[in-house]
């Protein structure tokens, strides 16, 4: 995730510190990762730098905790462009599971024991996100959800390779 | 056989065939009550055979299979009948209710047929419908409710028995994923809170999430991934 663009985006609705923005940050998408201060301060000083921001104010005391942070008209054309720019679809051609699978495959080792133990390690992953969509609100559900398809994806993947594994054994041993 | 400590239903060393095709081939299987187990497997894998088998609709070549205690080879026609009526419930993919009865008599009937008066009975269904999240739809028939609604007041009619196992075969197979989440949600919700346990079949693994554990059936033969780790 960009950082520099996230904490652009909630600068838009008006002028904020940095603990302000960590906070807002973490509330709506730290979930799992809320970020540093040091993380706050160094991508603030970046957006400083390159205009995307302005110190709309310094707090008595001093230190880069207490400045007030505004977005720049450059700031906000550049959030535009980054929710217009559509993100790259990952495309995970390098898989460890398939090197594993193969290698499984090559040294006459058992590969539907691998597929089968990492099938039980998604479901394992996907009982954890499951339950905790249960218990949470809408944002929770969403998040959990983006992750829950992505695991099914992989089980899709293992599925599919567990039923070829015997043409793929035939394969890989030319 | 000696059943694994602690089990409600268990089988070991299951077999099937249908003609030149083997089913099962020495699959085994344990449940508890109270817990959710998924059988996954491909197509074609076994898994609705032996929860066939499990559940005494099927009755296997070989093998043995033990509901609280008792071998269910030992038990006759009329006893397996009256154990999957009173202590065992079903859902499967398509609701399967009776198009002529209202929702409320769909779910009533299992507690008609063991002879619950009709006023007792429908009382009963109408709060497993509430628990489901559809007493609304008592009085309209199966076909004027939507599939998820359906397969909601088909869940209830599986539990209104209070059933000690309840069997599901692919019970969101026909459902978009919002609905089918429900109702896993609902169904596993309330099957826990009787203590209920069930058997999952889904090739789904968003669906598998709701359970406890997984067994995985491959060319009939069963792999339970807890205890293979």
């Amino acid at each position: 995730m960009s950082i520099g663009h996230t904490l652009l985006g909630l600068l838009e609705s008006g002028p904020r510190h940095g603990y302000d923005l960590k906070r807002a940050f973490d509330e709506k998408f730290g979930h799992d990762r809320p970020l540093h201060y040091g993380q706050v301060y160094s991508t603030m000083s970046r957006l400083l730098k390159n205009g995307l921001v302005e110190v709309d104010g310094i707090e008595a005391g001093g230190g880069p905790e207490r400045k007030r942070y505004a977005i720049t008209d450059a700031g906000v054309t550049d959030v535009e462009k980054w929710l217009a720019t559509p993100e790259k679809p990952e495309e995970y051609l390098q898989s460890t599971l398939y090197t594993k699978v193969v290698l499984a495959l090559l040294t006459h080792r058992n590969a539907a024991d691998i597929l089968d133990s990492q099938r039980s390690e998604h479901l394992r992953s996907m009982r954890i996100l499951t339950d905790r969509k249960r218990r949470g609100d809408l944002a929770d559900q969403l998040v959990c959800d983006h992750a829950l398809f992505h695991l099914e994806a992989d089980l899709r993947w293992l599925e599919l390779t567990a039923a070829r594994l015997d043409k793929l054994r035939t394969e890989v041993s030319k | 056989m000696n059943a694994p400590a602690g089990s409600l239903l268990a089988a070991e060393a299951l077999r099937k065939t249908y003609g030149p095709t083997v089913a099962l081939d020495g699959a085994e299987f344990s449940i508890h009550a109270g817990e959710v187990v998924a059988l996954m497997g491909p197509s074609g894998s076994g898994k609705s055979t032996l929860l066939h088998c499990l559940a005494g609709i099927v009755t296997p070549d070989a093998g043995s299979i033990v509901y609280a205690g008792r071998e269910m080879a030992t038990m006759n026609d009329a006893e397996r009948s009256a154990l999957r009526r009173s202590e065992f419930g079903f859902v499967f993919q398509f609701g399967q209710l009776v198009p002529e009865l209202t929702c409320v008599e769909n779910v009533a009937l299992p507690l008609r047929l063991n002879g619950t008066s009709r006023k007792e009975a429908e009382r009963t269904a109408l709060d497993w419908m509430q628990r489901l999240e559809v007493d609304d739809l008592g009085r309209k028939r199966p076909g004027e409710v939507s599939g998820g609604q359906g397969q909601r007041v088909a869940v209830a009619r599986a539990l209104v028995t209070s059933p000690r196992v309840l069997f599901a075969d692919e019970p969101t197979g026909a459902l978009d994923s919002l609905n089918g989440e429900r109702v896993m949600e609902l169904l596993t919700e309330a099957a826990r809170s009787t203590n209920a346990a069930v058997v999952l079949v889904t090739h789904e693994a968003r669906v598998a999430a709701y359970s406890d554990r997984e067994i995985v059936v491959r060319d009939g033969k069963s792999r339970d991934m807890e205890r293979a780790v």
